[in-house]
């Protein structure tokens, strides 16, 4: 805090690898990434944490291999959070506004977005996100900064994000067993939209789809700010694990076959190729299908996105987005994918680029890296947000929290 | 195994429709104890008696009549567990039995399925009580999981060998009973809540019988209704009072947790339904009523039937019996055999039928069988009539169908799964919409 430039370290800790991207924000308030550590994640079903031992092994591998490459000691992290149980809804909060004048203060916005905030969840519910959509003034829409202005009710809509709180709480307890903080729990979908978007294609509206191993998170922004998130839990294993089955491979065979010869579309030209697997000493195993390991892998994507497209169509958002689909992790890798998605959401899809942030350009701008470096350009707007205005006793506490908190 | 005289349709005419007599047997301890709360409701028209090997057990009931088969075969020791001692021992006493049912035109039969008694006895009774011109009526409750494979196990088989002797078998799997208490209920109340379970459906069906109906069941198409639908049947019986009663008792009998709220409703094949009121019932409750459940259960065959009873003032009370759609088992056990040797081959079922067949992966591959030529079913018959020499009738055959196949969900069988609107979305894609592979 005291220093000239603040580290932000974003951890993901994902199915398929457990990412930390350690970013670097100066006093100016640019951002640079200096440094990534990565490790297979062994711990982690559809990205929620089933084995913490394991899962807390591979979290130290990625944040020393992270800590080596930036040459920073890491203290605290942005976790990012996901599972099938995380779920979106809208929710508006409304505040009269008493002064004399009727001029919307400060206060009444602070107001209102504190009413806009509570919610009727069941208590084993947390809200990851309560993120600020627009305010209404006197029923009027689409205003994004009420203060100053006349008027008798100010109304907010709010973007609520939760999850169960006792599985959010596994994945924190894994990271604060590796004398680590946790700053703040961030939603993966909302990480990887801050990675690939840019503020005009938020204005446009856009939908980022999140492929990962385990699960699928996909965000809908419109008119700058976000509508809609969903997870889905299904993923890349399961793309895997139908290979596995349905060509009666063993899992790892099956996960390499996907990687080596998978295609998210059933092209003409591999009708009837046969590929033969051998095992390690050469020797001819299996006969398998190309036709059918394409057919397998098209159907079980075509599906994903036609549910993230039915849900789309039943929130009503579909017509919103001009900018079209982007697509991260590690799914997107999927030769042609892009066309399929196109196919099924009728929109054009491109592989999202993370090109809004700067530093390490080419090593990081790979898909699956989208989510961690979402997590550290989080991370730099809550320091922002926090360095835009220090009061004295917020100063002194934060000093002194900083103090006690490690013992 | 059914000649002409035993028939529910013959037999319904001559228990002309309001002076007909039943019988309540509790058979074995739990259907003993079941006996005192069913006196204790007073039920008009019905005769309780209780049947046991364990002496002391009748010796404690209050029931008017008591038929001990205590024999030289059980040594005063009851069956220990063993539902072959009870049913040697229920065969010994074939006679007193049949005395026991002579003259009754309907025969509740009300036991716990599990132990020896019950699981023995039951399947006699049911046989005696036929013969001698009754109408049968199964009340059977199974254990708990907990009490273990053994206990399941022949509890079923009882089950099916009861099946196969009465006219219609109502059961209540205790395990159900689960979602219905909490977790600090003592296993006695949880017991005592099982019984009640069983004495409200006994009442509700002794009502339905002989109460004056104003939309009447006939007595032969209830007996139809549940020789027809011989699958597992579940039923539960919801009261309420009051102006809104017949709001109240449709949610009541949506969230019965007996009827895994709803969907037993969903899933039926044919739904009985009873109510009964004080004077005051008005048809547009029972239309409401109706209406709601006709709704749920779209698929099934509804039957309804309403009566008025003066000492239900204010009150409505609901009762639903939902028959599955029967899915005959694929190991059906055959018609219960008439007479004689039967213990010896029953054991012999035991063993070809029950015998936990080694655990094995479950695979998705069903090889088809084998092509069997003409001078080979001749031989398979003749091995199987060898097996059962001394039976009269051969096991009805039936065209039975394999259950649904389960498939594996590979390195996600023992993650949460992902359901999405129903689907399993851990089952591979190709697989749920039936895509055929090369």
């Amino acid at each position: 805090m005291f220093d000239s430039s603040t580290i932000i370290v974003g951890l993901e800790i994902g199915t398929s690898k457990v990412c930390a991207v350690v970013g670097e924000m100066n006093a100016e308030g640019t951002l640079n990434i200096v440094g990534l550590g990565q490790s297979r994640s062994r711990g982690v079903r559809k990205g929620e944490i089933c084995d913490a031992p394991k899962a807390e092994e591979d979290i130290r591998n990625a944040i020393v291999e992270a800590e080596q490459m930036a040459d920073v000691e890491i203290r605290s992290v942005y976790l990012g959070v996901t599972g099938g149980h995380v779920r979106g809804f809208n929710n508006r909060g409304v505040h009269p506004v008493v002064s004399a004048d009727r001029e919307i203060s400060e206060d009444d916005v602070q107001d209102v977005i504190k009413n806009a905030k509570t919610i009727n969840l069941p208590a084993q519910n947390h809200v990851i996100h309560a993120i600020r959509q627009h305010f209404l003034v006197d029923g009027q829409d689409g205003i994004t900064n009420p203060v100053g202005m006349l008027g008798s009710r100010v109304e907010v809509d709010v973007h609520v994000v939760h999850g169960h709180l006792n599985r959010l709480q596994n994945a924190i307890r894994c990271v604060k067993g590796l004398q680590l903080e946790v700053d703040e729990i961030v939603f993966t979908g909302l990480a990887s939209s801050l990675a690939l978007l840019t503020n005009e294609q938020k204005e446009l509206g856009a939908l980022v789809i999140d492929i990962g191993g385990g699960t699928t998170e996909y965000v809908v922004y419109a008119d700058g700010v976000i509508k809609h998130v969903g997870v889905l839990a299904v993923g890349g294993d399961h793309v895997s694990n139908d290979l596995a089955y349905g060509l009666k491979v063993p899992l790892g065979r099956a996960e390499q076959l996907k990687i080596e010869q998978g295609s998210a579309v059933v092209s003409e030209d591999c009708k009837g190729q046969i590929l033969t697997i051998s095992n390690e000493i050469g020797l001819e195993m299996k006969k398998i299908n190309l036709e059918n390991l394409r057919r397998i892998m098209a159907l079980r994507l075509e599906e994903i996105f036609q549910l993230i497209a039915q849900d789309l169509e039943s929130a009503g958002l579909v017509d919103y987005l001009r900018a079209g689909v982007f697509l991260c992790g590690g799914g997107s890798r999927i030769p042609e994918i892009a066309k399929l998605a196109e196919e099924v959401l009728e929109m054009p899809v491109t592989i999202g680029k993370t090109n809004s942030i700067s530093g390490l350009k080419s090593a990081l701008d790979q898909p699956e890296f989208a989510t961690a470096i979402g997590l550290v350009k989080f991370g730099s707007f809550q320091q922002r947000k926090r360095g835009a205005k220090p009061s004295i006793a917020e100063g002194l506490k934060n000093t002194f929290g900083q103090l006690f908190r490690r013992p | 195994m059914e000649t002409p005289e035993q028939t529910p349709l013959t037999a319904a005419p001559a228990a002309a429709a309001h002076s007909i007599r039943l019988k309540i047997f509790g058979v074995g301890s739990a259907g003993v104890n079941m006996l005192e709360p069913m006196a204790a409701l007073g039920l008009p028209n019905a005769v309780l008696a209780a049947v046991n090997i364990d002496a002391a057990s009748l010796l404690n009931s209050g029931a008017p009549e008591k038929i001990s088969l205590e024999t030289r075969l059980t040594r005063g020791l009851g069956t220990g567990g063993d539902p072959e001692r009870g049913r040697a021992a229920a065969e010994q006493q074939m006679a007193a039995l049949k005395a026991a049912c002579a003259g009754v035109d309907v025969v509740f039969i009300v036991a716990g399925l599990g132990g020896g008694a019950g699981t023995g006895i039951s399947p006699v009774l049911a046989k005696a009580a036929k013969e001698s011109g009754a109408l049968v009526l199964g009340f059977v409750t199974l254990p708990f999981d907990c009490e273990g494979n053994r206990r399941r196990q022949q509890a079923e088989e009882g089950l099916e060998y009861l099946k196969e002797a009465a006219d219609g078998v109502i059961c209540l799997p205790n395990q159900k009973l689960f979602k219905l208490l909490d977790e600090n209920t003592s296993v006695l109340d949880t017991f005592r809540h099982s019984n009640e379970l069983v004495v409200e459906g006994v009442a509700a069906m002794s009502r339905l019988i002989t109460s004056k109906g104003l939309i009447e069941i006939h007595f032969a198409d209830l007996c139809a209704f549940l020789r027809e639908h011989q699958g597992e049947s579940c039923f539960a019986t919801v009261e309420a009072a009051g102006p809104t009663r017949s709001r109240e008792v449709i949610d009541k009998l949506l969230s019965h947790p007996m009827l895994d709220s709803g969907k037993a409703l969903t899933d039926a094949g044919a739904v009985l339904v009873s109510l009964i009121a004080g004077t005051d019932l008005t048809m547009a409750e029972i239309n409401r009523v109706m209406e709601h459940i006709n709704s749920k259960c779209s698929r099934a065959q509804v039957m309804m039937g309403a009566a008025v009873d003066p000492s239900f003032q204010e009150r409505l009370s609901v009762t639903i019996v939902a028959a599955r759609q029967a899915l005959p088992a694929a190991a059906k056990i055959p018609a219960f055999e008439r007479e004689g040797e039967h213990r010896v081959e029953a054991q012999e079922f035991d063993t070809q039928l029950h015998k936990t067949p080694t655990p094995r992966v479950q695979s998705r591959f069903v090889p088809p069988a084998p092509a069997l030529t003409p001078e080979k079913m001749e031989q398979l018959a003749g091995r199987q009539a060898g097996a059962s020499r001394g039976r009269k009738t051969a096991p009805r055959m039936r065209q039975t169908q394999l259950p649904l196949e389960i498939v594996s969900k590979g390195r996600f069988d023992k993650s949460e799964p992902t359901i999405h609107k129903g689907e399993d979305l851990d089952v591979p894609t190709y697989i749920r919409r039936g895509i055929a592979l090369n």
